[in-house]
């Protein structure tokens, strides 16, 4: 399935929630709410034209203009076409729905960019930091992220 | 953000809460038992929170994080994108020249940069031993999880052969900073193809050897067969990705299925677990999996010896890297399985962000789903049979 056609697919099924795309690039990509992102990605592991089983890569990503990015790698291992989906949440609300429940390798992945980014996964079931300390503060790949000057009595920045 | 966890009820063999002793009712109570950070078979500083009830296994909660080392922040920082090199070197420190490669690969198809015939062959003849003296590793060591030392010595004699082939190409015997943008530090020195060709040949018996030392062992069957059994379509769910996911009977190696480099023009076949001994997808078949692949990337070595073009190891690259601003995801095939770095960049001389999606960090997130139901002596074999290394884990 080309990206085109994935594009309308969506767009037919799922409308206002598509909400922007770029497919002449090299890796095109297809913009959506974050909000909806369950449904939708159900949908795209789901339907047997699509079958986008495998979940390359979920990553956070800080696009320092107040917003918050979250990144779908989404490839097909019966088809082997690929996709890539954005949901753009704001840095004072950032929530997004997770997409564990669809692929359990997001469980990590999001956890991660919880950890690194501070995004909260509606529906997650243990969203904890993973490789930060728990009373870690802030949220390191932050753009605007100030590091703490003290944790647990030790000098942070050097 | 801690949040009281449900304690998972689909566990295999639920014991009744009421057990019976001569005639008494005795209650059983679950109990949870810290495996690390530094217990051996946890083949590095990860943490096992275990629950178990009596010697059965009801959840495994792995903490990670202990070998943290800002990775992904310390890419942002850097003021050249070839400065990372030598980072990315460090996070999979087994198999350095696959990451190397990796990295490598998203920024030259991020720029467009075309690379010689010549540094393609020797990239490959690279990968390919590393991923041997990777396997050599992780193998040894799974021998030492199950009991066996001796195998883990015969494995390491034969890793050392690797490195010095290296040592001798770039100096170092670990962290090797050789495969850079555009090209590879160095050509091949003098008399290299000859000493990997003898290597070829003396390593082609030794795998029967190890065969026949630890694959085979009856013992070493019985602990491994039907031991953490992976299935197909959890292993693609978790998005599983080499030996672990080829042990589970897919047919999916990303050399072949998303090509990158000149793995087609030599003939070679996927490995995939067909539950010989056991289960599809067992231990045993993972173990069993990676031997295999050791023959293939002999086999891809020799082809790739014999065919090595003449030419440059350097393509013309601007001395200051800066790619259009946009995004990519470029995937390779390591000894672990799928290495992708997704890399955005601004059209500055850095990068705005750079994910590394480790493979072992991926496949460790399906242990909990595997251990559940086991015996707790069994744990030590399924953390083995995934084959972490924490420097990738943790970043």
């Amino acid at each position: 399935m080309t990206a085109q056609e994935l594009l309308d697919t969506l767009s037919s099924r799922f409308g206002s929630a598509i909400l922007e795309s770029k497919l002449d690039v090299n890796q095109p990509w297809i913009k959506i709410d974050g909000n909806r992102a369950r449904e939708i990605c159900l949908f795209l592991r789901n339907e047997p034209s699509t079958r986008f089983d495998y979940l390359m890569c979920l990553s956070g990503v800080d696009y320092n203009d107040g917003t918050l990015g979250v990144v779908y790698h989404c490839s097909s291992m019966e088809h082997k076409h690929k996709i890539v989906l954005k949901a753009i949440c704001s840095k004072d609300n950032p929530h997004c729905q997770s997409v564990s429940a669809v692929w359990g390798t997001a469980n990590w992945h999001e956890r991660e960019a919880f950890d690194m980014f501070g995004i909260i996964f509606d529906g997650h079931p243990d969203l904890r930091r993973i490789l930060l300390p728990d009373d870690w503060e802030g949220h390191p790949l932050r753009k605007d992220y100030k590091v703490q000057e003290f944790y647990r009595g030790i000098r942070v920045p050097y | 953000m801690d949040q009281p966890k449900a304690l998972p009820t689909n566990y295999v063999t639920q014991p009744d809460k009421i057990a019976t002793s001569k005639g008494k009712t005795v209650r059983t109570e679950e109990m949870i038992i810290n495996m690390g950070p530094q217990h051996p078979s946890t083949h590095g500083v990860l943490r096992l929170e275990i629950i178990v009830d009596g010697e059965i296994i009801v959840d495994a909660i792995p903490h990670i994080g202990y070998l943290h080392r800002c990775f992904e922040k310390h890419a942002e920082h850097m003021t050249n994108y070839q400065q990372v090199i030598p980072y990315a070197d460090r996070m999979d420190y087994v198999a350095s020249m696959n990451n190397d490669w990796a990295f490598a690969l998203a920024i030259e198809r991020m720029m467009k940069i075309e690379v010689p015939e010549r540094v393609e062959y020797i990239r490959v003849i690279m990968a390919e031993l590393q991923r041997i003296a990777s396997h050599l590793v992780a193998l040894g060591t799974y021998g030492i999880d199950a009991g066996a030392f001796t195998p883990f010595l015969y494995c390491f004699r034969d890793r050392e052969e690797i490195l010095d082939l290296f040592e001798m190409t770039c100096g170092a015997r670990l962290l090797y900073n050789y495969i850079w943008v555009g090209g590879v530090s160095h050509d091949l020195p003098q008399g290299f193809i000859e000493q990997a060709k003898e290597f070829c040949t003396y390593f082609k018996p030794k795998i029967k050897e190890f065969n026949d030392l630890l694959t085979y062992n009856e013992i070493f069957i019985k602990r491994t067969a039907h031991v953490g059994v992976l299935p197909r379509d959890v292993a693609i769910n978790y998005a599983c990705s080499g030996p672990m996911l080829r042990g589970s009977g897919v047919h999916w190696d990303l050399r072949r299925d998303d090509p990158y480099s000149v793995y087609h023009k030599f003939e070679w076949e996927v490995q995939t677990g067909k539950g010989e001994v056991g289960t599809v997808g067992d231990c045993w078949d993972r173990h069993i999996v990676r031997v295999r692949e050791m023959e293939q990337s002999v086999k891809i070595i020799e082809q790739a010896l014999a065919s090595i073009p003449e030419g440059n190891v350097q393509s013309a690259i601007p001395k200051r890297i800066r790619p259009e601003p946009g995004d990519i995801y470029v995937r390779t095939e390591t000894p672990r399985g799928e290495l992708g770095f997704y890399v955005i960049s601004d059209g500055s001389g850095s990068f705005y962000r750079v994910k590394a999606r480790g493979p072992a960090f991926v496949n460790l997130s399906v242990l909990p789903e595997i251990s559940r139901g086991a015996m707790i002596a069994d744990l030590t074999l399924i953390v083995g049979s995934v084959d972490i290394v924490l420097g990738e884990v943790d970043r």
